[in-house]
């Protein structure tokens, strides 16, 4: 493979004079682009300098200098850093930017986030509809001067809590009693609830069909969720049906929609580490690893040795139980009702069990400090690893893989269905296993290693059809490979402190915009914050895999049988406080 | 060859099988300490533990690790008249770092000098908010509150713990949490120590 | 059941009938064949939905408690476990679900989030709690709570079936056999039709 030319060597100034300038605010990198070039730059990106793949878009409210900036992330998939492309308008209603989806696909739902919370018009978007909240929401909530029923400060910790701190529940304050408010003059009893399902369904794609005689079929919608045991949580799948075969697809989020971001602005820097247990909660260790590093960038601090080591193999741990739970939920949607997710919850469970004894928590872990981890393994807990990682896992996965990949109906379920591309995989920012099962060698330890991850001998799983069924098999082939570098790191763990600096709940971290991207189980995760030395994060945006992954789902689903689009959205193996947070 | 139909679940049959009469063999060669021990429940989710993975539940329970978390709860040290003396001293760097602001504490005040003295006159989590991070009990310097193992609070109604309800004695606290007890015990007498030694220069 | 929960008190059973017969009143055989059989509602939220699946699972397994049947469709199940947060844009969902159930039913809250907001309680998308819009009968805190907790909130729902008198259940009562629950509306913020009324005179506060 030929070295790719470093992304930040590319000089998009001098291709685009005038119009493109290098943005200069202290701690801050990439490019500004003038509003009316931003196509024009975006195709350039893509075509003349090969970065292929649109990794993020997210939107930040400068509400004292009265700007709103559009942040785009862009990589090359044959590895490499990142490039920051952004672009600054007025914060005058309405705020338009124009939309990417022309040039990369993969912006569509993001699109449609920006658009939901900030209020950013997207231009030439082809469904600009909003996405986590409901249609005829007042307001656009991420924007710094909207402000929520249960508002109380800019900023935690809360003057109320203390020294005088009599407990009050915050609906006690509230005139209705709940979480609620309303914009003034606003009259319940006047209004007239509009049509909520009209835009979905008339986004839902359909064509004429008639038979010889020329009578004409109707299609069918139908909608899957948000109540429906295969949709993995609360998620809602709307499908326009010529018979069984799927015409086109949408997903409807939100019902999880737990204001991660917003609240995650409000929360100083150390308090947004429990918080992103909650994000993707079946792999809270990978969670904390990559917010973990997009901090340490801006503090530029650097874990000790045994501290990095711990890391790699919680990570890499949590990888391994987030795959067990998606192979058996995963056979749960071919229909293997429940009983390999039972062999695969048990091995599981003895994952948690370590868990449990490191950090205290099964699931919500809270093990990363910026500059370390929380504490030491305890007593004992070393030999459990090993007895677990290095004897048992390593034959149970076989076995479970014995049972699996050879049974005739995983076979006839899952090859040649729901294929995506590799082309189409790129083009959707598909991320993870999603993409690497579709024949793109692409994983962020390796294209651009973090912590450690460049010491250990492993290999980028990769598959090539792109079906359902490589995309079940990819996750074994990633269980083995996260089961080396566990084994690696076990054997050359060394002593040590496990914190570099001295634990303190307030942290100090320098005005700047940092961007930290680990490969979680579901595929890139990246945090991407912006301090500006205040105690809480001005900007804090997750690059959620199982969000954009979705990105994908309609076309995977389009031509297929309905019956399928369980499978599919089985084997993307989406975690609904991700995709939601 | 897979024209054979029904060879998957012909395969299915004799996997079941084979875990079952598995369960047998354990149970046998287990017999009479399997279940509602120690060393039975280790051994069932140890590496070599076969067949019957479940634990039964409230008749035995899975012991949980010394750094296991649930709700907290706040340390007193029970004083020569058996009074319960609260380590706490209302700082409130639990209810600064709480990342939810779960934490409610009404700092005592001197009626005779109006200043405030340790102990506090309230203290509050409202558990339905708490979000069993543990970060009050790492960043507490006064090893006041902890957090405790007890997990089974279901109630009929909702749990807001008042300082009544949260407080438990050291002993206690030290039965649950050995090794960190014992440390920050070790800590503290080393501080105690310096602290005497330098009024004594 | 053992023999000695199912005699009734008072009742002397002479010693050479002891362990043949029994003594007991309707009450407690209905409830305790209601209480064994529990069947929740497959519905996950969030976080608590996933240690829910682990206790169902071979670990812990409510099959132990006669609940390891999760139906999908709130028509055959008695218990709803509402695991996670309560999100404004799912409680019209969950009301639906919940009017759908068949008396007699139950709801627990499965950790912090279901009971009184959690930790995401001040988002501008969560609901404070889900007894804000249905009866809850158990709350199990923690976040998440883990299987044996929840287990344990299981055994509580029990001992309330258990406590039951049939005489006295609503759902033998005359009149309608349900309570509907008038299900929220989503406006430009959620509408609770109880409280519209209550949202005038807020608007107007508002005004003020």
């Amino acid at each position: 493979m030929a070295t790719p030319a470093p992304v930040a060597a590319l000089n998009l100034s001098a291709r685009f004079p005038g119009s493109v300038t290098a943005d200069a605010r202290p701690g801050y990198s990439g490019w500004i682009v003038e509003k009316g070039k931003l196509l024009e730059v975006t195709q350039a990106l893509r075509d003349e300098f090969g970065c292929d793949y649109l990794s993020s878009v997210t939107g930040v409210d400068y509400l004292p200098e009265g700007k709103m900036e559009v942040v785009y992330q862009v990589y090359k998939t044959t590895g490499g850093p990142g490039l920051l492309v952004k672009v600054q308008v007025p914060r005058a209603d309405p705020v338009e930017v124009p939309s990417v989806v022309s040039i990369y696909p993969g912006a569509e739902l993001q699109e449609r986030e920006i658009w939901d919370l900030f209020g950013i018009q997207f231009s030439g978007h082809p469904d600009l509809r909003r996405i986590l909240m409901w249609e005829g929401f007042a307001g656009h909530p991420m924007r710094k001067d909207w402000k929520e029923a249960y508002y109380e400060e800019d900023g935690k910790p809360f003057k109320t809590r203390w020294p005088e701190g009599k407990h009050a529940l915050a609906e006690s304050k509230n005139p209705f009693g709940d979480n609620i408010s309303y914009p003034a003059g606003f009259d319940p009893e006047k209004w007239i609830p509009e049509d909520a399902e009209k835009a979905l369904y008339g986004a839902l794609a359909r064509y004429e069909v008639r038979d010889e005689a020329g009578l004409g079929t109707d299609h069918v919608i139908v909608n899957m969720g948000p109540q429906h045991p295969s949709t993995h949580g609360v998620f809602r799948i709307a499908v326009m049906l010529d018979g069984e075969t799927v015409v086109s697809l949408k997903p409807v989020m939100g019902y999880l929609h737990r204001n991660h971001e917003k609240i995650g602005e409000r929360n100083t820097f150390l308090m947004n580490m429990p918080y992103t247990d909650r994000l993707d909660y079946l792999s809270s260790m990978s969670n904390n690893f990559g917010y973990a590093l997009a901090v340490e960038k801006l503090m530029n601090v650097r874990p000790p040795e045994r501290a990095e080591y711990l890391r790699v193999m919680m990570a890499e741990m949590t990888r391994i139980s987030n795959h067990l739970m998606a192979i058996g939920a995963l056979t749960n949607d071919l229909g293997a009702y429940f009983t390999p997710m039972l062999y695969a919850l048990e091995e599981r469970e003895l994952i948690l069990d370590i868990f449990e004894a490191v950090s205290g928590a099964r699931m919500m872990c809270n093990y990363f400090r910026f500059g370390g981890v929380a504490r030491d393994l305890p007593e004992g807990t070393l030999q459990k690893i090993k007895d677990l990682f290095f004897e048992r896992l390593p034959r149970r996965i076989d076995e479970i893989d014995r049972f699996l990949t050879e049974n005739e109906i995983i076979r006839a379920r899952g090859i040649g269905q729901g294929v995506l591309t590799a082309e189409d995989a790129i083009k959707y920012s598909a991320a993870g296993p999603l993409l690497r099962a579709s024949g793109i060698p692409y994983d962020v330890r390796r294209a651009e290693p973090y912590s450690i991850y460049d010491r250990f001998d492993f290999e980028v799983c990769v598959r090539q059809n792109g079906d359902i069924y490589d995309r079940l098999m990819i996750r074994f082939d990633e269980i083995r490979q996260s089961l080396r570098i566990i084994q690696q790191a076990v054997k050359q763990l060394p002593e040590g402190p496990v914190a570099a600096v001295k634990p303190a709940y307030q942290v100090r971290v320098p005005a700047g915009e940092a961007y930290g991207r680990v490969e979680g189980p579901k595929g890139e995760l990246g945090f991407y914050v912006i301090s500006n030395g205040k105690p809480s994060p001005w900007r804090y945006h997750v690059r959620a895999p199982s969000f954009i992954n979705l990105t994908a789902f309609g076309p995977m689903c389009t031509g297929q049988k309905i019956a399928d689009v369980v499978a599919v959205l089985g084997s993307i193996d989406i975690v609904l406080g991700e995709v939601d947070r | 060859m897979n024209d054979m139909y029904g060879k998957g679940i012909l395969k299915g049959l004799s996997v079941s099988l084979k875990r079952f009469i598995e369960t047998y063999a354990d149970d046998l060669k287990w017999i009479g300490k399997r279940y509602r021990t120690e060393e039975g429940i280790a051994h069932r989710s140890s590496k070599d533990g076969r067949g019957i993975f479940t634990i039964q539940y409230p008749e035995e329970k899975l012991p949980v690790p010394e750094e296991f978390r649930f709700v907290p709860l706040l340390v007193y040290d029970e004083g020569p008249d058996g009074e319960k003396i609260m380590r706490c001293t209302s700082c409130g760097i639990c209810s600064r770092v709480c990342p939810p602001q779960c934490i409610w504490i009404v700092r005592s005040v001197d009626p005779a000098t109006g200043r405030p003295f340790p102990d506090p006159a309230e203290f509050y989590v409202d558990a339905d908010v708490c979000m069993n991070c543990g970060l009050c009990a790492e960043y507490c310097p006064f090893d006041a509150i902890k957090m405790d193992h007890d997990y089974e609070l279901a109630s009929f109604g909702r749990s807001l713990f008042d300082k009544a309800r949260l407080a438990k004695p050291a002993s206690y606290y030290e039965t649950i949490r050995p090794v960190n007890s014992g440390r920050e015990n070790a800590a503290r007498a080393a501080k105690e120590a310096a602290r005497s030694a330098a009024q004594a220069e | 059941m053992d023999v000695k929960d199912l005699n009734s008190p008072g009742y002397e059973i002479p010693p050479e009938m002891q362990g043949l017969v029994a003594i007991t009143t309707l009450d407690k055989v209905y409830n305790w064949g209601r209480s064994a059989s529990v069947w929740p509602l497959m519905f996950g939220l969030a976080c608590c939905a996933i240690e829910m699946i682990c206790a169902a699972a071979s670990r812990y397994d409510t099959a132990r408690f006669g609940m390891e049947i999760m139906r999908p469709s709130p028509r055959q199940s008695d218990l709803m476990i509402v695991s996670g947060t309560v999100t404004k844009k799912m409680i019209p969902i969950i009301v639906r679900l919940y009017n759908q159930m068949p008396e007699p039913k139950y709801v627990l809250a499965m950790g912090a989030c279901a009971s009184g907001g959690g930790p995401f309680k001040e988002g501008y998308n969560v609901v404070s709690g889900v007894d804000k819009f249905i009866p809850v009968d158990v709350y199990v805190p923690g976040c998440p709570p883990t299987p044996q907790a929840l287990l344990n909130g299981l055994m509580k729902v029990q001992e309330k079936i258990k406590g039951e008198h049939w005489k006295n259940s609503r759902w033998y009562q005359k009149g309608p056999d349900t309570v509907e629950i008038p299900v929220p509306l989503l406006g430009p913020d959620l509408i609770d039709p109880r409280k519209i009324g209550l949202a005038q005179t807020g608007a107007k506060g508002q005004e003020a």
